[in-house]
């Protein structure tokens, strides 16, 4: 437990220090969601209705950018044969890491996502089930895509390659969480949408380090 | 006992896969043109026309055996893939390899003739239906196998990272169907229903199995073949294939 908890200490310092990556991929989010209206049109009726979408098609993307780094700078320098070499299973650590991705990359996404809904004209209440689904989505969003980034670990053209692996089993998450903002503005109620995203987190707390430690393991042969 | 384990794995050396991949390859062509013609023979002419759609439902004799075949492909793909994680066999990542292309047109072809088929049916190309969206995804995990495949140059890391790929796609493909079939039922009112089945024609049927059997066994043909190649191009530095006859020449 303290391993853990050290690794995600190191990887947030690791972020502070460079704090522009980080903020390149929040800004790139920002940007996106703003071009939407730029392009459709600023009919509030319209808008209220792709906010969700929009909202979450720019989460999926900006976490697509921050994943190459998730490995690439351990592998390089060979931080992440140590990691692999010590007694504490890769497991644990690479669940560290991607805790550590999610709060500087996911988290910061669910705390800007209701500013920018204000932006597409959603009320209080759409905006709380729009952190909440986010809230259970992104870390999601981090545990796919650890393994997407295990497997392009230093392979040819990997940042495209990545998101042709990623994005297709992004999908699920997608529907279900835009689903429960659309349900809620709907007035179907979110909860179900909320449950079957928990139940995704769930699944993929336990299998996704385990698969991305495989990737690992392959990639360091 | 212990005999039949051995013969078993004898042909997991792709040394001794080579040759009877090689006697194999002719029967399975056969096969395919024998159920190809027969069910050809049945969709085009015995088959009545449909009461409803006219001769344009004929499609469905290729469509719905490109769909089953680019799904089974998958699940074959994933457990050579799983087999070759689990026993470190280099054949298996081999077969995965040659099935992965064979799966992607067939996701194509179902993705086409289906579009072929929604226009005079529906008056759309396309409509974001669960069946359609999620063959289009499946279409979608096909090309990131092929990619991740071709983006690695030592083929024995491709193998393996082929085959965590095939195995994570695999666990979520029932996800990702359910997924978008909910999103549809929430979304779309029954405009277009693919699931309610009109009461088939024992000869439609017929048709559409043995046009499923010749696709499958074109599959295992196509595959058997680009297998043979794999093993050559891997092993071209092994003894073996040098003294075989049409490298020499």
């Amino acid at each position: 437990m303290s391993a853990l908890l050290a690794i995600v200490r190191r990887d947030l310092l690791l972020a502070m220090r460079r704090k522009s990556e980080m903020l390149t991929a929040l800004f790139f989010f920002i940007i996106v969601v703003s071009l939407f209206p730029l392009g459709i049109g600023p009919e509030p009726v319209l808008l209220r209705k792709i906010a969700p979408g929009v909202l979450w098609v720019a989460a999926l993307l900006a976490t697509m950018l921050s994943l190459n780094r998730l490995f690439a700078a351990d592998h390089a320098d060979g931080t992440l044969e140590q990691l692999a070499l010590s007694p504490t299973p890769l497991g644990l650590l690479v669940t560290g890491k991607i805790a550590a991705h999610w709060l500087t990359s996911g988290l910061p996404l669910v705390l800007l996502a209701p500013v920018l809904g204000v932006q597409f004209d959603l009320d209080a209440s759409a905006l709380g089930i729009l952190v909440g689904a986010l809230l259970l989505g992104t870390p999601l969003l981090s545990l796919i895509g650890a393994i997407g980034a295990a497997l392009t670990l230093g392979v040819r053209g990997g940042g495209v390659l990545l998101s042709l692996l990623v994005l297709p089993l992004y999908v699920p998450a997608l529907i279900f969480g835009a689903g429960a903002v659309e349900a809620h503005i709907s007035g179907l109620g979110a909860s179900g949408h909320l449950s079957l995203l928990a139940a995704l987190l769930a699944l993929a707390v336990f299998f996704a380090p385990w698969a991305t430690t495989a990737a690992l393991r392959v990639a360091m042969e | 006992m212990s005999n039949r384990l051995i013969n078993w794995f004898k042909f997991a050396s792709p040394q001794s896969f080579y040759p009877l991949a090689g006697k194999m390859i002719p029967w399975f062509w056969a096969l395919t043109a024998v159920f190809g013609i027969a069910g050809l023979w049945l969709s085009f002419f015995v088959a009545p026309t449909d009461a409803v759609q006219g001769e344009g439902y004929r499609i469905i004799f290729i469509h719905v055996p490109a769909s089953w075949m680019s799904m089974f492909i998958y699940l074959v793909m994933a457990a050579w893939a799983g087999l070759g994680l689990a026993l470190n066999t280099r054949l298996s990542g081999m077969m995965a390899q040659a099935l992965a292309p064979t799966g992607a047109l067939m996701a194509f072809l179902s993705l086409w003739t289906g579009a072929l088929w929604g226009k005079p049916m529906w008056g759309a190309w396309w409509v974001w239906d669960a069946r359609l969206t999620s063959e289009l995804i499946l279409f979608f995990l096909y090309i990131g196998f092929i990619a991740l495949q071709a983006a690695i140059d030592d083929p024995r890391r491709a193998d393996k990272a082929g085959a965590i790929l095939a195995l994570v796609g695999v666990v979520n493909i029932p996800i990702i169907y359910f997924s978008v079939k909910w999103w549809n039922t929430l979304h779309q009112g029954a405009s277009v229903s693919l699931t309610k089945s009109p009461s088939m024609a024992q000869t439609m049927l017929w048709g559409m199995l043995l046009m499923a059997l010749a696709f499958w066994m074109y599959s295992i043909a196509v595959a058997l073949m680009r297998v043979r190649a794999i093993i050559l191009e891997r092993e071209t530095h092994t003894e073996w294939v040098k003294e075989l006859e049409a490298v020499k020449r």
